[in-house]
């Protein structure tokens, strides 16, 4: 357990420290966020009605180019074949690296949505709903991206390769996340509805990214 | 002959010509008969009229194209679990086949949407899934071509195919699942099919001929592989030799006589 751990204060001060760019993707998060309005016009009913979609499609990217971080480091300077070759299975190392990757990057832009979402003209309901989905959201977007980032981790420059094995896996995730955020402000439709299945959709990925990581981390060492 | 035995891609390659002259005439044969009756025999039907034609290439395109990842997965698991030699040539030939046949289901589709659901495109459950089963060929068509060696190429594939196989019943049950534009199941369902049989059956024709098509191209897109694969092994020995013997007998100019051997080796 107190390898686990030890890795887990490692990935996160690394990830914290100079170089990491942690509050980088929140940065990055923002600008998008600002960007839209110029592209759509300051129309504030529009905005505020696909806020919700803004936010989700910005957050995703901003998980996305932080993700060849993931493994890529740790790849140059040797120490993943270290971690990978020691006690602990694989899989488990993954979601250790996974969830410190998570608390660095995605934590922010979870932070960040509710102030981005005012900048969108939201309604208070629909400000809480991005940000619980976000909260569920972004871990199963780390998880799932673990998967690409593991399978391009031998490539010189797979941040773009990343990107496209990553984006269509993600689809689900994005619209029940999306889905659940409108569905708060839209009277008939219910929230819990699209708010559960993103849920589960964040467990499944939890199981599915680290397996699928794993191996493909395994077997790039061959 | 066990599957085993084919893993000798010579005895194979031998096979494939054994086979290939029959799958080729059974192709023309079924997709003759089929287009001949889906044209000229099958009726117009009452509501959509002559568009319904579509439907006998558009079915068996949506079909292949989910029967075509669901063997590039029993692939994937033929190279990660039992190591057959064969079946990353199999899943890596199969990627472009695959994504032509999602390609025509979309393309006809979208034919058929636009006179019936006056929309070429509509974001409903079961479009969306094909287009991202579509996506993911590509995708996997790039993962092929970045990673240069053939076997690690096949592993990483293997991986990302299985994990696209999730898709795979979205696709199928999309139209159970959701309340979608596109209609629902009406061929594979429990109570049988709700198509009558004078339309039924050119598709079930054109299904088959389908079927045999893919057959066909794949195993000569495995042939072509295979026969690549060698090609490289042996450009890679040839460069290997040219350059140990040059390190042995010139010994005056090694640098300019390795470089003059690498020029060689690489226009051959």
């Amino acid at each position: 357990m107190s390898a686990i751990s030890a890795l887990f204060r490692r990935e996160l001060s690394l990830a914290t420290r100079a170089g990491g760019g942690a509050l980088m993707g929140a940065l990055f998060f923002l600008i998008v966020v600002t960007v839209i309005p110029f592209g759509v016009g300051p129309d504030m009913a529009l905005l505020a009605r696909i806020g919700p979609a803004i936010l989700w499609i910005g957050a995703l990217l901003a998980t996305l180019l932080a993700l060849d971080r993931l493994f890529q480091a740790d790849r140059d300077d040797g120490s993943l074949d270290l971690i990978i070759m020691g006690e602990e299975p694989v899989e488990l190392v993954v979601v250790v690296k996974c969830l410190a990757h998570w608390a660095a990057t995605g934590l922010p832009l979870v932070i960040a949505t509710p102030l981005l979402a005012v900048l969108m003209n939201m309604e208070p309901d629909a400000i809480l709903a991005a940000t619980a989905t976000l909260a569920v959201g972004t871990p199963a977007l780390t998880f799932l991206g673990a998967i690409g980032a593991a399978l391009t981790v031998t490539l010189r420059r797979g941040g773009l390769l990343l990107a496209i094995l990553v984006l269509p896996m993600t689809v689900p995730v994005l619209i029940f996340g999306v889905s659940a955020t409108t569905a708060a402000v839209m009277e008939p439709a219910p929230f819990m509805t699209p708010f559960l299945i993103l849920v589960a959709l964040a467990l499944f990925s939890m199981v599915i990214g680290p397996i699928a990581a794993g191996a493909a981390l395994k077997h790039g060492l061959e | 002959m066990a599957l085993i035995d084919l893993a000798n891609p010579t005895r194979f390659i031998a096979l494939v010509e054994r086979v290939l002259p029959v799958l080729v005439a059974l192709s023309i044969g079924f997709i003759a008969l089929g287009l001949y009756q889906a044209f000229f025999v099958a009726p117009e039907d009452y509501q959509q009229g002559d568009t319904v034609r579509i439907m006998f290439i558009h079915v068996p395109a949506a079909w292949l194209s989910l029967f075509c990842w669901s063997m590039m997965s029993v692939s994937a698991l033929g190279t990660l679990v039992w190591r057959h030699p064969l079946s990353d040539v199999a899943a890596k030939a199969a990627v472009p086949i695959g994504a032509a046949f999602t390609f025509v289901c979309l393309v006809t589709g979208s034919l058929w949407g636009k006179p019936m659901w006056g929309t070429w495109w509509m974001w409903d459950a079961r479009l969306t899934s094909v287009l991202v089963l579509f996506i993911m060929y590509l995708g996997l068509a790039a993962l092929w071509s970045t990673i240069e060696d053939p076997i690690r190429a096949g592993k990483a594939a293997a991986i990302l195919t299985l994990v696209g196989f999730v898709n795979i019943p979205i696709i199928k049950f999309s139209v159970d699942w959701w309340n979608t534009l596109h209609q629902p199941a009406s061929v594979f369902r429990a109570g049988g099919p709700t198509i009558h049989s004078s339309i039924l059956w050119p598709l079930l024709i054109m299904a088959i001929g389908f079927t045999f098509l893919f057959t066909t191209l794949h195993l000569l897109a495995m042939r072509n592989e295979i026969l690549r694969r060698r090609l490289r092994t042996l450009r890679m020995m040839e460069a290997a030799r040219s350059d140990s013997s040059v390190a042995t007998t010139t010994t005056a100019a090694p640098s300019t006589a390795k470089l003059g051997a690498a020029i060689e080796a690489g226009a051959e």
